[in-house]
């Protein structure tokens, strides 16, 4: 018997626990700087901005609607350049926190960009508001925000539940639309925004039921079929709106009176700021929190949601254990189809009155980005979400205001946040190994 | 648990790649299948397992016809199988790995602490080291092994197949595996384990099948000798060390300094590397596959932009340079992966054996193709280099991996060469061709050219080396000469230094007597 072979049965003291440690490579000195750049960049814009186009006067800033603890609190006044420079002064201190931490290689803290942003908004803002006679009611600010971001958080779960079972879902866009429609000629047909709301899950149900057939079954390119959706679903909505609901607008285009109303929480509604904005709501908003909860406890500590990621990392190795791949890609991209579907009801049964045509305005795309800058997290996309949300309300509440910036420019400040958050922002993601690939199941 | 495989026969259009096979494994025995690569192994396991479904035959477990329609059916019957390529997700932690498709659920919550005790108690029943908390994707190739092993066992199988579990692991990992193996085979397990490599089979192997062309050619005793079993493997008499002088050294010469080469993340994947190799001398790097070889390679033909140090061949320094200058001061290289980096499979023959002289007369004239010289060309390689083919005008997709492996090397051996590369060069490659192929290697080095060939196979290291270098999460562990046992390099290839592994090993002899 060999030497070899005996080294088996009986093993000497040998230190191999080297062998046992994972592969530690040393990392190549490498500073990265993308965040204190792009922090450094928004600083001086807005210092030039300061410096160029100096408002005098005073920014009204409004912290209560009249319902909070805070009812008594009178409109606050700082001086605009005051507030603007001391925020400045922050963002400066910041920044070169920021490069600090990139020159001794500290990854950048998400609270530091965090306060750079909320110091940014407060210069903005009190540049924005100098001297105007309207308030900045920061309590409505946060509430539209709220609001608007309920087909964003919506979609952006329908796109996390897709892509982490490992289909790329573009066809948000068309599933907020054909919910949108469809919660409209229900909730006005029944007067039931409750039916309205259901139809709508339905509809998003049906949208993604077509995604699913042409990329699981057919294993179309799924971004393909998703954009294909969308220009499918604007034409449909288009063609009926115009043909069977214009004409028709009291009796199947008319939710105004049958939307969901607020409904405050008691107590939670009393605290300052964020009660009033958070807890005065409307059923969509409080179903909206629920379902991030809901779908982030679904995907990490349910057996579905470990099933449906493995198939999104691994279906080969899913499949090798028994799961059927395309049956759970199929389940997952009808919830969150149904899901979407919810969103695209607040078009409808909360913010207008009637369906419009292309009234979803390209928020699915924005839905998606929120999925990517989300890190394909539900909790963290929901936060992408809201973001968008806010910078839509920040435009909103300007142009009431009258402030000095063209309401065009306003308009673009969603998707410049969008690209400047894609871009800048992120940092270290990773999508799910097998997003946007069809699986092909060999044999049995 | 007794396993029954009769008349199995599995086609894939006109190909037949298992053709009634009769196959049994009894508790509490190691069944070897022994075949080449292609030979029908993996097809026949992957009928057991469901995957696929027999054209004819039937599956019997312990006298009883079952039949699989997928995966889940086989575990469900109590058949796991250590996948070739680990079937493991790899953000996910050892426990969720174990646990999916097989979960235990508390009120439709998924109860990972239920698992996570039991990967507790599988791992010190059987002696592994698991941590169930740790995520895959961080374990070494061994460890992620050994989930694969646990995931069987959680799921109470009494037959376990092992599909070429040995091709990724260090001589060390392969040892400890051999030793789990004998363990569940005392636990009463049936083990089917597939492999090419004669060494583990005599090791332990209670009964051998051997199969060729998916036919069952005989059974072999675990006492016959390495030439029996390759020669029942190959369906002729093999020599399976190439003859070879003592080298030659020249002047001229592949001079490496402090290479680093940088991966995505920042991480050196390669990190201040140098080496010296003599014109006429083969240097093998060998080590566990991951640890810096194949960025290694790569650089040695340019094909590695960031990589920094310096790199020169006969005096010039070519750091830096793109492929192309590589090429043209010299370097032939054969890729890694053939498939991927080294042929254009709906390319035919002819086309593939020029592929690296698109600028060079007589092939290319006035921007034109001269077709004739091409197709003389490939005529004249294709018989030199014993590429079994039925024309130069087809495509290479259709080759086998041994003739596709030497069409590379026909190509890449048939310019004037100043530094040949050849990682891998006998992965997937019938034993016939691998004869052939290292007696190509050891030709080159005759002509006074250096030669890096990079490999995990210990054996082709020993058949080839003059001097072997043993890479290690990047870095040089030592380089050392040919005649070093085999025990000592396996340590090395695990990190130690070589005084350290030939202590070791020292050790070990002494604890035999």
């Amino acid at each position: 018997m060999s030497i070899y072979l005996a080294s088996i049965t009986d093993p000497p003291e040998l230190d191999l626990s080297a062998a046992e440690e994972p592969i530690e490579l040393r990392v190549i000195a490498r500073r990265d700087y993308k965040a204190p750049l792009v922090m450094a960049a928004l600083t001086a814009l807005l210092m030039i901005l300061l410096l160029a186009n100096p408002r005098g006067g005073e920014t009204r800033f409004g912290v209560t609607t009249g319902n909070d603890l805070l009812r008594n609190v009178p409109v606050l006044t700082p001086n605009a350049m005051t507030l603007g420079w001391i925020a400045i002064a922050i963002m400066v201190f910041l920044t070169a926190l920021a490069f600090w931490f990139s020159y001794t290689y500290k990854r950048q803290w998400l609270w530091i960009i965090g306060l750079f942003a909320l110091a940014a908004m407060s210069t903005f803002l009190a540049w924005a508001g100098a001297g105007a006679a309207g308030t900045i009611n920061l309590v409505p600010l946060i509430g539209n925000a709220l609001l608007l971001a309920i087909p964003l958080v919506f979609g952006a779960l329908g796109g996390v539940i897709g892509e982490r079972a490992g289909v790329v879902n573009i066809a948000i866009e068309a599933e907020l639309l054909m919910a949108a429609f469809t919660a409209t000629v229900v909730g006005s047909v029944t007067r039931s925004p409750v039916l309205g709301l259901l139809a709508a899950a339905i509809a998003g149900l049906m949208v993604a039921a077509i995604l699913a057939v042409f990329a699981i079954n057919y294993r179309v390119e799924q971004v393909i079929v998703g954009v294909v959706l969308n220009v499918l679903i604007t034409g449909v909505t288009t063609f009926l709106f115009n043909g069977w609901l214009q004409p028709n607008a009291m009796t199947l285009n008319n939710t105004l009176a049958v939307r969901f109303s607020q409904v405050p929480i008691p107590f939670l509604s009393q605290i300052p700021l964020i009660g009033p904005a958070l807890f005065n709501q409307n059923i969509l908003v409080y179903l909206m929190i629920f379902a991030v909860a809901a779908v982030w406890f679904a995907l990490n500590r349910t057996r579905w949601g470990l099933r449906l990621r493995a198939v999104g990392e691994h279906p080969k190795a899913a499949d090798t254990v028994g799961i059927r791949v395309n049956r759970t890609r199929w389940i997952a991209l009808l919830i969150a189809g149904a899901i979407v579907g919810i969103g695209g009801a607040s078009y409808t049964l909360v913010a207008n009155g009637a369906f419009n045509r292309e009234m979803t305005n390209g928020f699915g795309y924005i839905a998606l980005a929120a999925v990517i800058f989300g890190n394909w997290d539900p909790i963290r996309a929901a936060f992408a979400a809201l973001l968008f949300g806010f910078a839509i309300s920040l435009q909103t509440v300007l142009s009431i205001i009258g402030s000095p910036v063209p309401s065009s420019f306003m308009l673009m400040l969603p998707y410049m946040v969008t690209l400047l958050a894609v871009a800048g922002l992120v940092g270290k993601s990773r999508a799910p190994a097998a997003s946007g690939t069809a699986y092909v199941v060999e044999d049995h | 648990m007794r396993l029954e495989l009769r008349n199995i026969t599995k086609r894939f259009g006109a190909l037949v790649a298992n053709d009634h096979i009769n196959l049994t494994v009894n508790p509490g025995e190691i069944h070897c299948l022994l075949g080449e690569n292609g030979a029908g192994k993996s097809t026949l396991m992957n009928v057991l397992y469901g995957l696929y479904q027999p054209d004819e035959g039937e599956i019997l477990l312990d006298g009883k016809v079952v039949h699989f329609r997928g995966p889940g059916d086989a575990m469900a019957a109590g058949i796991g199988m250590v996948h070739q390529h680990f079937m493991l997700v790899p953000p996910f932690s050892v426990a969720e790995n174990v646990a999916l498709g097989n979960e235990k659920t508390k009120a439709g919550i998924f109860d990972i602490r239920w698992t996570r005790k039991r990967v507790k108690e599988l791992s010190k029943q059987f002696g592994f080291h698991l941590d169930p908390n740790a995520n895959v994707e961080d374990l070494p190739v061994g460890v992620q092994q050994q989930v694969e092993i646990v995931k069987a066992l959680a799921r109470n199988a009494d037959i376990i197949i092992f599909d070429e579990p040995t091709a990724v692991l260090t001589p060390q990992e392969t040892n400890e595996l051999m030793a789990i193996m004998r363990k569940l085979k005392a636990e009463g397990k049936g083990i089917v384990f597939i492999t090419h490599k004669l060494r583990e089979v005599r090791e332990v192997a209670d009964r051998i099948t051997v199969i060729r062309h998916g036919k069952i050619v005989g059974q072999a005793s675990p006492t016959a000798t390495d030439s029996e079993l390759a020669a029942a493997m190959v369906g002729r008499a093999v020599q399976l060390q190439v003859e070879k002088q003592p080298a030659n050294h020249k002047d001229n010469a592949l001079v490496v300094k402090d290479l680093i080469i940088p991966n995505s993340l920042g991480q050196a994947v390669v990190d201040k590397v140098s080496f010296t190799v003599q014109g006429g001398e083969v240097l093998a790097i060998a080590g566990v596959q991951g640890n810096g070889q194949t960025e290694l390679a790569e650089a040695l033909l340019g094909l590695q932009p960031k990589a920094t140090g310096s790199i020169k061949l006969d005096g010039r320094e070519l750091i830096g340079r793109s492929p192309r200058q590589f090429l043209d001061a010299g370097v032939g290289f054969v890729p890694e992966d053939r498939n991927a980096d080294g042929l254009i499979g709906n390319f035919t023959i002819a086309e593939n054996l020029m592929l690296n002289r698109g600028n060079e007369k007589p092939f290319v004239k006035r921007g034109g193709l001269h077709l004739g010289y091409r197709d003389d060309f490939a005529a004249a390689k294709v018989k030199e280099f014993d590429v079994r083919t039925q024309g130069i005008r087809n495509k290479v997709a259709n080759l086998s991996g041994g003739n596709a492996q030497k069409l590379i090397i026909a190509r890449e051996l048939s310019k004037p060469l100043r530094l040949f590369v050849a990682a891998q060069p006998t992965r997937g490659v019938d034993v016939g061709s691998i004869e052939f192929i290292h007696k190509r290697i050891v030709e080159t080095r005759d002509a006074g050219i250096p030669v890096v060939v990079i490999s995990t196979e210990l054996d082709e290291v020993a058949a080839l080396a003059d001097r072997v270098m043993v890479m290690y999460r990047g870095g040089v562990v030592g380089i050392v000469p040919a005649d070093t046992p085999r025990e000592v390099l396996g340590l090395m290839m695990a990190g130690i230094s070589p005084e350290k592994a030939a202590d070791a090993v020292g050790q070990m002899m002494g604890a035999q007597r």
